[in-house]
């Protein structure tokens, strides 16, 4: 659709054989002003993200030297490395399990205090703040926050099950431990975005479903099954794909809390590339890692445009 | 429509409750930042309160100097962010050119690519430009964001085009256009995505950490991060008053901001 434009029909009154001549230069002109507009998102999208892209996969292809040059053309070497390495291995497992423990709990929780927060009472806004509030943490500040609640001898949950007589647990130095422990940090931070965003769907549900609902006679669980979490389903469908990719994207509270150990166990994908890049100097291998982290979130963002697009049947 | 009481009072107590196990480990850090060391290691409640660890902290860690460097590149991301946006919002909405669709799905696949999926290269980028420790390889790169974009053009959208045209007649050009009349209508949305780019700003770790190699222009979270390791004594009240330092900023945007970031993220879920 082509917006009607003043211009173009006063000089065609004018210069009725040159009507032509004039779209095209008007053209050409609304291209370059369009082009002047988007310039600078583009120049940037272009130099720090699609330029990166490509070098990425370039460099996952070659052995580098310390400064990041390659030296030798190595094919699928790296990938081959990369895919029969234990140590790769195990910072799949853990990211995986870590996307699993952590996003179904985000949700319910978030979901949870959406729901006793979408009452209209009175002093709801302080709890909604507050329940907000963990996203106005950063992500190091959580993070020694939480190195507290988990340290061995003075940390408040070993203190809690010292009360109750339980053996202390090393949440950060155990295995076993460790990558639940990382993963509480991660759902807390995320509780504030996640109600955030499901509030605001929440409130956008139209009352009127519920008041025939109550007419009918509908109890709370009812109506929450029933309404609630149906009318909700577009913006669930969103805050869980964006949970996810956020999960496998994690890397702060990692190089606070375990940086990577206790062997490998919390050495998250993220976290693995950051090393092998720039502790060890492998920019090749790690390429090749940022390449699978690339692909995973494709698929993510692909599966969210797909649905998203079916399922969002509102504005 | 009013409760009956006995499930307001379950109500209350179920936020109440909620409210506090969220709020535990904040609570427990904003305390602790009060409290000697003494106190903190015996878990006994705080005999005494003073500012002592804020004034140690200040005074062992130039923790100024990184809160305004993280000041400096929050400021300068957030305006580069409504800047370019900005921009790019009014030509998907107002510009009609050939390629533009093409463009569009350009920003949209720029969705698609995680900053932490590129960081090698973006690292090699900035030294090559000799910007490490410099304030533009920490706010450049991130000054294009497709989510600014979409939730601006959103909000363009419901701009009437009969506006654009009434001012095509008065011989208004598209950049005049841009600042008098749409940046205006668009203000509550350009402050929504402002608090939010201040927020992700502030708050960003991975890219500080590696662009960074002193204390010139190190943001306030890899100060943080100096500051926990580097502690030697363990002094956790120190610590924790420089956590709660970082994190004060950022709390008083959200109080302030909560209802427009909750529309704001609201209208970019659901686009």
């Amino acid at each position: 659709m082509s917006m009607s434009n003043p211009m173009i029909e006063s000089s065609q009154e004018f210069h009725e054989i040159n009507y032509e001549n004039v779209k095209k230069k008007q053209r050409a002109k609304t291209f370059t002003k369009g082009m002047v507009f988007l310039l600078p998102s583009i120049v940037l999208f272009g130099t720090f993200l699609f330029y990166p892209l490509f070098k990425t996969m370039y460099l996952s292809f070659f052995l580098t030297n310390a400064r990041g040059e390659t030296t030798v053309y190595v094919g699928l070497q790296n990938y081959i490395e990369m895919f029969t390495s234990p140590i790769f291995h195990q910072s799949m497992k853990s990211t995986f399990l870590f996307v699993l423990y952590t996003v179904p709990t985000t949700i319910i929780i978030a979901l949870s205090l959406a729901v006793i927060a979408n009452e209209k009472l009175k002093g709801i806004g302080f709890f909604r703040t507050i329940f907000s509030s963990t996203m106005g943490i950063s992500v190091a500040a959580a993070s020694v926050f939480w190195l507290y609640m988990f340290h061995p001898s003075i940390g408040f949950l070993n203190r809690i099950l010292e009360l109750f007589g339980v053996e202390s647990i090393g949440w950060l130095t155990d295995p076993k431990w460790a990558l639940l422990a990382v993963a509480v940090t991660t759902i807390w931070m995320n509780l504030g975005f996640t109600f955030l965003v499901l509030l605001g769907g929440l409130q956008s549900i139209d009352s009127y479903l519920y008041e025939s609902a109550d007419i009918d006679g509908a109890g709370y669980f009812y109506k929450l099954r029933r309404i609630t979490i149906p009318m909700l389903s577009p913006t669930l469908f969103f805050v869980i794909t964006v949970t996810i990719i956020n999960a496998f994207q994690t890397f702060g509270q990692i190089d606070i809390l375990t940086q990577g150990g206790p062997q490998n166990s919390t050495n998250l994908i993220v976290y693995s590339i950051y090393r092998e890049a720039f502790s060890n100097y492998q920019f090749g291998t790690a390429s090749a890692q940022a390449i699978v982290l690339f692909t995973i979130i494709l698929i993510m963002t692909i599966i969210q445009f797909k649905i998203g697009e079916r399922k969002v049947h509102y504005q | 429509m009013t409760m009956p009481i006995s499930k307001k009072v379950l109500f209350y107590f179920l936020l109440s409750i909620s409210a506090l196990i969220v709020f535990a480990p904040a609570l427990m850090a904003f305390a602790m930042s009060f409290m000697d060391n003494k106190d903190i290691m015996t878990g006994s409640l705080p005999q005494s309160l003073s500012f002592d660890n804020y004034v140690k902290a200040f005074e062992q860690f130039p923790l100024l100097k990184y809160l305004f460097n993280s000041l400096i590149v929050s400021v300068v991301i957030t305006i580069g962010q409504l800047v370019l946006s900005s921009l790019a919002a009014y030509a998907f909405v107002f510009l009609e050119f050939k390629g533009r669709d093409l463009l569009f799905f350009l920003f949209i696949a720029t969705m698609m690519v995680p900053f932490e999926a590129s960081i090698i290269p973006n690292f090699h980028i900035i030294r090559d430009l000799n910007w490490i420790d410099q304030y533009p390889g920490l706010t450049v790169p991130f000054f294009a964001t497709a989510f600014g974009t979409f939730l601006l053009r959103q909000n363009f959208k419901q701009i009437p085009k009969e506006l654009r045209e009434a001012s095509q007649i008065v011989g208004m050009g598209d950049f005049k256009f841009y600042i008098k009349v749409v940046l205006p209508v668009a203000k509550t949305s350009l402050v929504t995505l402002g608090a939010y780019g201040f927020l992700t700003s502030w708050n960003m770790y991975l890219w500080p950490l590696l662009s960074t190699t002193n204390d010139t222009v190190r943001t306030v979270q890899i100060g943080l991060k100096q500051l926990q390791t580097q502690e030697q004594l363990n002094d956790w009240g120190v610590i924790m008053s420089g956590a709660i330092i970082v994190i004060i900023p950022t709390l008083i945007l959200l109080f302030l901001g909560q209802k427009q970031l909750q529309k704001g993220l609201t209208e970019g879920a659901i686009k």
